[in-house]
């Protein structure tokens, strides 16, 4: 699915991924854990084409297709789905306006007719209720307003929409609730096939409960310094960080 | 939140003005330049009475002693009035028994721009004035409106079939000494439509005047006049295009509306004349005076204005309020790309008590353009409980265009309501790559962003011309970023 290669990436000059090597097989669940400013934001920019960051070296393999050279919309278009950590508020276009812009431009790229207006409605409706999604959200501005848990349902609402092959969800977690967590999770959970890959970045081990990892990795300091299983994200829940900061450093 | 790196929005090149094509047909013209006599050749050419021709010398004399004004937030070249044609019409017979004996060029020519003149092709629902160059062409639907006493026509025919209507109102509320360009259209206007919906009609459909400049060096200087009669209601539309040329061109209409008491009129424009090359060549200078005039009690004037075309754009559609619990709005959208240059805004002047007023201005620079807002809010002594809403809110696409605004406030009773709200945007760099990253890509994202934020005026529009507005939005940004 994606076969991430010695990918090293800065913003302005200042190097903030220093060779990442990263293999997802279709139907994987990968975590990706680590101290603030590691890069794990960095990482799925780059991954999703954001222009302010310059790829220095490395490469990366999305279903074949060489990732970096697609435009962000392409990427998008090939089933790159990114659950932003801060989604931003677009005034006056209505969710609906904006899924069946999305989706239609997908499918123009895929070479398929546009949905019908009739069909997407449904299609949303369905989608509402498999998400547990209220009506209300989804008629009002693009995230305008919502809250902050309100916008991250949000995207993962958008998630189910566009059925994307690969998710990457950074910080879906933080800023919700403990009713929307599980709602969230039980979403993700839903959304899951042997087919479908995540990428799942996170501060806690809460969000793990719910959705069981298949690989979790530690960033540090814009590498990937330790992978493990599920069992990693629990040891470092109770251990934090300095250990294996200081097995970094020693190493050195 | 950053804006779009200035290396993007050079890379892609302006989609070309979809309408700039010119129709060959031939053309009657006056002689070019203006003097008393070209008054008095569109006269006649018109069959006019006397009474009219007078109006007009009248118009003319003051007009010679005007100054054409200076107090706008822009320069052009002065406009030489004897390099102007006033008058071009196609050489046909004037007046048309229907529309098969319309010269088939001219039936392509608004085919082409999507105006389908034959009834039967029409969505139902619209009827249609044609105005090209300096005559209308033809009015569908007429029989159907005649039915319910709804007189839709040219102005030219209704000086003749209702000269007691166009007698009492025409000038009534924009005086022929209003200013420079209303005197000059009042001395040498051609056509126009001319609208009277009677007491307690609603108007079965919505009626559209679809304007089209096409000879070269000609001026285009139309007068619309709308009354609408006591509990009456009527929709009105107006589309305009003009092709691509090099040289600039005059514009200056004037439109006059009536509402007498109880009655509603709704007026809406979708601008789009040629706005001049991406350097800024060529364009329609738009010089338009529109004002209604809420006569009576409890009426209502809405103008709603979608202004994406012209390289200048200089008006400001304004209500007078003079009937008590009389109600106006103004909605506005003004797109400015490229050397486009837009100053436009409106002026709601409150004389009747307990009258009120809204107004929401959505500017939209991009490239090099200059986009202002002007309005005046003026509530008179006797205009007890007044209330007005000022909503003005700019966008700014790219960092070599301007917003500016200029909000006159004039109050004269203290029991007034004045609330004002004003904005100021950019489109974010993280919007665009947030729909990028939904697979939207930049130009489509533009739109998306840019339709939203004009939203609440679009929502003012009847239906198929707010889709077509939306449209038209999407095309006049393209290449503003890359
Ligand atoms: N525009 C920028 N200019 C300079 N430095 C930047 C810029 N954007 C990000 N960085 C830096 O890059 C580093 C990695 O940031 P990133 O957002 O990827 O971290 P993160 O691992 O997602 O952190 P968090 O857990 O807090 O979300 C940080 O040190 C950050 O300050
Ligand atoms: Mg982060």
């Amino acid at each position: 699915m994606l076969s991430i290669n010695n990918l090293k990436a800065s913003i302005e000059g200042k190097a903030i991924l220093n060779g990442i090597n990263l293999d997802i097989k279709p139907g994987e669940v990968h975590a990706i854990m680590g101290p603030n400013g590691a890069g794990k934001s960095t990482l799925s920019s780059v991954l999703a084409g954001r222009s302010d960051y310059e790829v220095n070296d490395g490469s990366a393999l999305f279903m074949g297709k060489d990732l970096l050279a697609l435009s962000p919309e392409d990427r998008a278009r090939e089933g790159l789905f990114l659950a932003f950590q801060y989604p931003v508020e677009i005034p006056g276009v209505s969710s609906t306006n904006f899924l069946k812009t999305a989706i239609n431009e997908k499918r123009k790229y895929l070479g398929l007719d546009p949905m019908e207006a009739t069909d997407f409605l449904k299609f949303m409706k369905l989608k509402m209720e498999e998400m547990e999604m209220d009506k209300s959200l989804t008629s009002r501005s693009l995230n305008e307003g919502f809250s902050g848990g309100e916008k991250k349902r949000n995207e993962v609402f958008q998630m189910a929409m566009l059925e994307p092959k690969l998710c990457i969800m950074d910080e879906t977690d933080s800023g919700l609730d403990i009713d929307a967590l599980r709602l969230v999770s039980a979403g993700v959970n839903k959304l899951r096939t042997p087919e479908r890959s995540f990428l799942v970045i996170t501060h806690y081990q809460r969000l793990l409960d719910y959705i069981v990892p298949d690989f979790v990795h530690v960033l540090y300091k814009g590498r990937i310094v330790k992978s493990g299983d599920a069992s990693l994200a629990k040891e470092l829940e109770v251990k934090g960080y300095d250990w294996i900061k200081q097995e970094v450093e020693s190493a050195k | 939140m950053s804006e779009p790196e200035i290396g993007i929005i050079d890379q892609v090149v302006s989609q070309e003005y979809k309408y700039g094509f010119s129709t060959d047909i031939e053309m009657e013209t006056a002689p070019i330049g203006l003097s008393e006599d070209t008054v008095r050749f569109i006269s006649a050419k018109k069959n006019e009475p006397e009474w009219l021709l007078e109006w007009r010398l009248k118009a003319y004399r003051n007009w010679l002693k005007m100054e054409a004004p200076t107090w706008q937030n822009f320069s052009y070249p002065k406009v030489d009035y004897q390099k102007v044609i006033f008058y071009a019409a196609p050489k046909q017979k004037i007046t048309l028994d229907s529309l098969d004996q319309v010269d088939p060029e001219l039936l392509k020519t608004f085919e082409k721009l999507g105006i389908s003149l034959l009834e039967q092709k029409r969505l139902t629902g619209v009827a249609v004035d044609a105005v090209f160059d300096s005559v209308s062409i033809a009015t569908t639907f007429k029989e159907q409106l005649k039915e319910k006493g709804v007189i839709f026509c040219a102005i030219s025919e209704a000086v003749h079939e209702h000269p007691e209507l166009i007698k009492k109102y025409l000038g009534s509320v924009v005086p022929a000494t209003d200013n420079y360009y209303a005197a000059l259209n009042s001395a040498v206007f051609s056509d126009g439509s001319f609208v009277y919906i009677p007491k307690g009609v609603r108007c079965p459909m919505e009626l559209s005047t679809y304007f089209r400049i096409n000879a070269e060096n000609t001026g285009q200087f139309e007068r619309t006049l709308i009354i609408a009669d006591d509990e009456s209601y009527v929709s009105y539309l107006e589309g305009c295009t003009a092709p691509m040329r090099d040289e600039n061109q005059l514009h200056a209409a004037v439109v006059e509306l009536v509402a007498m008491e109880k009655a509603e009129i709704k007026y809406s424009t979708v601008q789009n004349w040629y706005p001049g090359d991406k350097d800024g060549k060529g364009g329609i200078y738009n010089f338009v005076t529109k004002r209604g005039s809420c006569e009576g009690a409890f009426s209502k004037i809405s103008w709603t204005q979608v202004e994406t075309g012209s390289a200048i754009t200089w008006k400001y559609p304004s209500c007078i309020l003079k009937g008590d619990n009389s109600a106006a709005e103004f909605f506005s959208v003004a797109v400015t790309n490229n050397r486009q240059v837009a100053d436009t805004g409106t002026k709601m002047i409150h004389i009747g008590k307990n009258t009120k007023s809204r107004i929401v201005s959505k500017g939209i620079s991009a490239g090099f353009s200059q986009n202002s807002y002007r309005g005046l809010v003026k509530i008179n002594k006797n205009a007890s409980m007044a209330r007005n809403y000022t909503q003005c809110d700019s966008m700014l696409i790219g960092d070599k265009c301007g917003a500016h605004t200029f909000p006159y406030i004039e109050v004269n009773n203290n029991t007034a309501t004045l609330e004002h709200e004003a904005s100021t945007s950019k489109i974010g760099e993280d919007q665009i790559f947030y729909c990028n990253q939904r697979g939207i890509a930049l130009e489509e994202a533009i739109s998306l962003i840019v339709n939203g934020f004009c939203k609440e005026v679009l929502n003012q529009l009847p239906m198929e011309f707010a889709v077509e507005a939306q449209k038209l939005l999407a095309v006049s940004l393209e290449g503003s970023v890359g």
